[in-house]
């Protein structure tokens, strides 16, 4: 018999970037975040993070055995969402809460959508607001980090309500109330910092978000002048977590640089609006949610002009 | 000197093993197959019949369709037979099969041609039966005579040369720098372009210098390196790169005042003008994880390719696929028995191991494919309408405009067959266009 040649369409070589190397840098970006989480916040956060990503990897196993679609754990997606949900969590939540997120997360956002790439709004987010609006006290009891004291304030309550703002080194370090994962902003940027190496990311979401939350709070700082204040709000809350890893999932931003910058400065502006002007000390999470909601309108409307001088429709 | 480039691209391996390889001479091959259509447009009809006797150089398929190029016996030798045959792409092609003889007898006829105005000139580059050799095949005399309403200011010559692998150009222009120079000169004398300028990629810094110092003395020709990325040299791109227009969709470079020709096209050129000898064989680099000796063969035209791979000192392990032209954009064979033809630049032979395909899994719109397109389509978008069929909703998102360079399949992490499902969307909209 002749010998057997494979016949196929070209390209016949291809790049090494896989899904699975993209969402294992993520990953690893988080690891420093998650470190400072475990440090600032003992045992019990080390434990909830684990079984967050553990839960949804197994949400993400179940649904596709009973979707009899392929399984999709080996893309390391499912560890990311649980990952990120993890660390949007307050380190005194109970353990079964963070269970009821990750199956919202993983099952209803995640795969009755269609699985990895078909999501329309960020899981991981999209399962944090859902267990604000069921559980609202406990997700939004902090603890005092480095001990066991409960009911610490987060900076951008402190901000809004008054109060001893913490120092800038230990927003800096972690050393305040928060989620998880949002405490350390060393920690997040070190992380940003490696996505940009590896080109998993770009800068334009995570630093147009940040530059115009920057911007919109000195000019509309309530009193008055005072560069302090547009720098808490950069190294507070979520703003970080969210503009560096949340804001930028592939899924639920735009396609094109110039739709990334408009995506972002919605981000940012609505962020603002919300910590500002309505009873809410926080607004990143609904900030992006919103404007994951918007992507396929700006994608839309911001389609890179053909060669030759056609426009997509 | 300012390196130019364009937006998109993509940075595969290069792979350029056979760079230092001089151009060996394979010897006759046990037989030919010619085949009839070797160029895009009309099919030659065979001249010969089973049992003549030819000579090199002999014209032994032509036609009287204007977008066309005769075809020209490589050996001396007996007719053995003139069949239908599928080569490629599925459709059967008249291939006119012959015995070489061994002597390599040249038919009586070949002489430099006489040419004293455009006409003579153009009449000379069809009966040389040369044909675009960078890898579209398209006939050079037609290329050469633009339509009236257009006005050609421009040649481009092609050495970009940017597919993995393939060094035959780059031999070209450090074996045959003068002919370069002079086809050049003689294209611009004849077509009365005013300039030509050589886009070449930054990685091949010696042809750069060979070339600058054979074109010194000749203002109207500028050697112009241009960035080392993934497809720079495809036309459309190459111009942009080099002039700064863009080809309007549809349209021809002669539309946006340029003309582009590959540089072993316009080098065979200047030969034939000096000797009379046709099209009759080509440069091919040979190699691949599976080749022995990877090498660049100058092959008679019809050679039939197992024989240039055994000539290689054959295969280390098995093959899994063999290509003929770069990775990005050549096409894989299912047999071995397939000839060389004129726009053959390349022979890739790949191991099982590397010739596997990695299983596709879902688009996670991460936008590399978007970023790499050098036409800025939007492949992921194209690659779902396609799959759910919506071929018109594909043809007005531009997918006519894609040139299979295959950038965005390259890149894709969710490993998608984008390029061939555009394939497959263009094909439908053509099949619809013509019902």
């Amino acid at each position: 018999m002749e010998k057997r040649l494979i016949v196929s369409s070209s390209p016949h070589i291809r790049s090494n970037i896989t899904t699975w190397g993209i969402m294992l840098d993520v990953i690893i970006a988080l690891i420093p975040a998650t470190g400072a989480a475990v440090w600032f916040f003992g045992l019990r956060a080390a434990a909830l993070i684990a079984i967050t990503v553990i839960s949804s990897v197994f949400f993400e196993y179940i649904m596709r055995k009973i979707l009899k679609r392929s399984n999709t754990i080996g893309d390391l997606s499912a560890v990311v969402t649980g990952l990120l949900l993890a660390l949007n969590l307050p380190p005194t939540l109970p353990v079964w809460m963070a269970i009821v997120g990750a199956s919202f997360a993983i099952v209803v956002v995640k795969q009755l959508f269609g699985g990895i790439g078909q999501n329309f709004v960020n899981p991981a987010l999209a399962a944090r607001a859902m267990l604000i609006v069921s559980y609202g006290s406990r997700m939004t009891s902090w603890s005092e980090p480095l001990s066991d004291i409960v009911s610490s304030a987060t900076p951008l309550e402190i901000l809004k309500n008054g109060g001893e703002m913490p120092g800038l080194l230990d927003m800096l370090l972690g050393k305040i109330g928060g989620s998880l994962g949002e405490v350390s902003a060393i920690a997040l940027l070190i992380g940003g910092a490696y996505l940009f190496i590896r080109q998993v990311i770009s800068w334009h979401i995570p630093v147009v978000f940040c530059g115009t939350v920057f911007i919109l709070a000195f000019v509309l700082n309530p009193d008055g002048f005072d560069i302090l204040y547009p720098l808490y709000h950069i190294l507070s809350g979520g703003l970080l977590i969210g503009a560096i890893f949340m804001a930028t999932d592939y899924t639920t931003s735009p396609m094109t640089r110039k739709g990334q910058i408009i995506y972002a400065v919605g981000c940012g502006l609505l962020t603002v609006v919300f910590r500002l002007y309505t009873n809410m000390p926080e607004g990143v999470s609904y900030a992006i949610l919103l404007m994951n909601v918007a992507v396929p309108l700006i994608d839309r409307y911001t389609k890179p002009k053909v060669y030759g001088g056609g426009t997509n429709v | 000197m300012k390196i130019r480039s364009f937006r998109g691209g993509v940075h595969p391996p290069q792979s350029k093993n056979t760079l230092e390889c001089e151009t060996i001479k394979m010897g006759i091959p046990e037989k030919v197959v010619i085949p009839m259509a070797q160029h895009i447009g009309a099919p030659c009809k065979p001249l010969v019949k089973k049992g003549d006797t030819v000579k090199v150089g002999q014209v032994i398929g032509d036609t009287e369709s204007y977008v066309s190029a005769p075809v020209h016996s490589s050996v001396s030798g007996t007719v053995t037979s003139v069949d239908t045959r599928i080569i490629s792409f599925n459709r059967p092609i008249t291939c006119i099969e012959i015995k070489p003889d061994g002597l390599q007898e040249v038919k009586e006829d070949i002489k430099p041609p006489v040419i004293s105005n455009r006409d003579d000139f153009l009449k000379a580059v069809r009966e040389s039966g040369l044909t675009g050799l960078g890898g579209a095949g398209f006939p050079a005399h037609v290329k050469l005579n633009p339509p009236g309403d257009t006005n050609v200011d421009t040649l481009i010559i092609n050495a970009a040369e940017c597919e993995p692998y393939i060094t035959s150009d780059y031999r070209e222009c450090i074996e045959n720098t003068e002919n370069i120079v002079d086809g050049i000169r003689a294209v611009l004398k004849w077509t009365g372009i005013s300039r030509a300028i050589i886009g070449i990629e930054d990685n091949k810094p010696e042809a750069i210098r060979k070339l600058e110092k054979a074109s010194k003395d000749f203002s109207e020709i500028t050697v112009q390196s241009v960035k080392t990325i993934y497809p720079q040299g495809a036309e459309k791109i190459l111009i942009r790169t080099l002039t700064g227009r863009e080809v309007p969709s549809g349209k021809l470079p002669a539309n946006v005042g340029c003309i582009v020709m590959n540089v072993t096209s316009v080098s065979f050129l200047a030969s034939y003008l000096k000797t009379g000898m046709p099209l009759i064989k080509k440069r091919v680099t040979v190699d691949g994880s599976s080749v022995k000796n990877p090498a660049n063969v100058e092959v008679l035209i019809g050679t039939p390719i197992e024989e240039v791979f055994n000539f290689c000192g054959g295969f280390t392990t098995e093959p899994g696929k063999i290509i003929m032209g770069g990775p990005m954009m050549g096409v894989a064979f299912y047999s071995m028995d397939l000839p060389v033809i004129k726009n053959t630049n390349a022979l890739l032979a790949f191991s099982d191991v590397h010739a596997g395909l990695p299983e596709e899994t879902s688009c996670i719109r991460c936008g590399r494919c978007v970023k790499a397109c050098p036409m800025n389509l939007l492949p992921f978008e194209l690659d779902r309408l396609v799959r759910a069929k919506l071929y018109e909703e594909a043809g007005q998102n531009h997918i006519l405009d894609c040139m299979e360079c295959g950038s965005c399949s390259y890149t894709c992490p969710a490993k998608r067959r984008i390029t061939q499902s555009i394939r497959i969307g263009k094909d439908a909209l053509k099949r619809m266009a013509n019902k």
